[in-house]
């Protein structure tokens, strides 16, 4: 395998590298956002149901989260796209690969994210709740007005560790020959020879990250207005 | 007018009986203090009294509408409008960390009794005024110091418009210098006659604001009656031993 071409050739064979994996790179943001435009609220609806004083309702929520989070994200985007057929003989169409993943990413990160946020609720003060009983707020006001904006701010640094994991789990989409950035590298460097495509790849999760990490740190700065 | 009457309240928290037989009343005007060894219920009496806790038995009526008798609470839109009769300030303030001050003290009447936010705001000024806090207003309350703070949340319960306060162990947090600053706060609106109910451990305090002083022990209220008599003379060998040890 050649790691480095000729010097001269060097430029263009990495721009021709980029080019190609710029066709992959559509489909590992659109996992990104669209995971994190569904599980970020789903979490909370599930955060709900694990706190939930029905006892029925929150036995079943605490099952969904702990299979989720006991068994890998590939197996779980295996089920969710192979499971409709094999379970209930339903050919699926061939977009249907696309939503597989979405859906699997979303139930998987609105899991994690449920426990995320259930600590964060649960770490409001009690206080904060006595008072706003004093003050006759109802639970909904309680929520929204008090509870959700201290619960951001004790969140954040545990938001930022798990959007991190996502954009490298993106690359596990390739179970289920669904084709974003990673697919495509690997898929360059087999027919090409050369490990480049990969060390590209590798540098493009790795600036994500960063530009993830900077938005995150500016948000936390953001909710540094209080204590 | 009694505008609070408490007959015979019980609570128990599991096993252990907190509150035994409590009877209590509070007329318009009135400063009642309740003195006490700590963990002998004046937080869960207060904390019944403010409904934050549920009796187990007994009677409490405010303003003349019974709120809970023989242990029976009346229903939930009944003691919605009991509730906003009275506020209660706590020992740890429990502002709200992410309002400024002024937020803080207007956000409830705005959007619980639905005052007009002009009207409201204007209330606000003039009780951060009062409180001497007219150039805090747009703080967060962890730039305040616990003496501020607690003013803030005195401000807070006042701008509901409280028919009576409660108040636990308000400087219990505070440094001697920072609870001056509260005790004058709680002087001035004894002045003013709004009705009180304060669990302290100021006696010189209580003994000078308080029309009528509550010594509890054990769950039970042993010894009531005009300050100085509970105060200085007292009748109950448990009070008369709680008061040399604070002497000490
Ligand atoms: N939520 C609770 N659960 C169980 N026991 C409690 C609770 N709150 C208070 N107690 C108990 O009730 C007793 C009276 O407490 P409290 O009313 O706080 O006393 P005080 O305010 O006079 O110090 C104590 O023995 C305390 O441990
Ligand atoms: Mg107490």
């Amino acid at each position: 395998m050649m790691l480095l071409a000729e010097k001269a050739d060097l430029f263009p064979q990495l721009l021709a590298i980029c080019l190609k994996l710029l066709g992959g790179v559509g489909a590992t943001l659109g996992i990104f956002f669209l995971t994190l435009l569904f599980a970020l609220p789903l979490g909370l609806l599930v955060a709900f149901g694990r706190m939930s004083r029905f006892k029925p309702l929150s036995l079943l929520v605490k099952l969904y989260i702990s299979i989720v989070r006991g068994t890998p994200l590939m197996l779980q985007l295996l089920v969710v796209f192979f499971g409709p057929y094999y379970l209930f003989h339903v050919r699926t169409s061939n977009e249907y690969r696309f939503y597989a993943v979405i859906i699997g990413f979303s139930l998987n990160y609105a899991a994690y994210f449920a426990e995320i946020y259930r600590a964060g609720i649960q770490a409001v003060p009690k206080g904060q709740h006595e008072a706003c009983e004093i003050l006759g707020y109802t639970r909904t006001q309680k929520f929204f007005k008090i509870v959700f904006p201290q619960m951001v701010k004790n969140i954040l640094p545990a938001v930022t560790n798990e959007v991190i994991t996502l954009v490298k789990d993106t690359s596990l989409a390739f179970a289920i020959a669904y084709t974003e950035m990673f697919t495509v590298a690997k898929q360059v460097a087999a027919a090409q020879a050369t490990i480049m495509p990969l060390f590209v790849a590798g540098l493009f999760y790795y600036v994500f990250n960063f530009v993830v990490a900077f938005v995150m740190e500016s948000i936390e700065k953001k909710m540094n207005y209080f204590r | 007018m009694k505008l609070l009457e408490i007959k015979n309240l019980r609570k128990s928290f599991d096993d252990l009986e907190v509150l035994k037989d409590i009877s209590l009343d509070v007329s318009e005007g009135q400063v009642v203090s309740i003195l006490g060894p700590s963990g002998s219920g004046k937080s869960t009496l207060l904390r019944c009294m403010s409904m934050l806790e549920t009796v187990d038995g007994g009677s409490m009526i405010y303003c003349g509408k019974p709120a809970v008798e023989d242990g029976k609470y009346r229903s939930k839109g009944e003691l919605k409008e009991i509730k906003s009769s009275f506020s209660l300030v706590f020992q740890s303030f429990n502002l709200f960390p992410h309002y400024t001050v002024m937020k803080n003290i207007c956000d409830a009447p705005i959007h619980v009794m639905k005052r007009d936010k002009k009207e409201v705001t204007s209330d606000g000024e003039a009780l951060l005024k009062k409180m001497g806090l007219a150039d805090k207003a747009d703080y967060y309350p962890y730039q305040l110091s616990g003496g501020q703070q607690q003013r803030v949340a005195i401000a807070r319960a006042l701008n509901m418009k409280p028919k009576m306060l409660f108040f636990d162990e308000p400087t219990s947090a505070l440094d001697p210098e920072l609870t001056a600053e509260i005790l004058k706060v709680l002087k001035e609106l004894a002045e003013e006659k709004m009705t009180m109910v304060i669990v302290t451990h100021e006696i010189a305090f209580a003994r000078s604001i308080s029309d009528k002083v509550i010594f509890m022990d054990g769950g039970l209220i042993v010894e009531e009656g005009a300050p100085a008599d509970v105060i200085d003379h007292p009748s109950n060998d448990r009070t008369r031993a709680f008061l040399k040890k604070l002497e000490q």
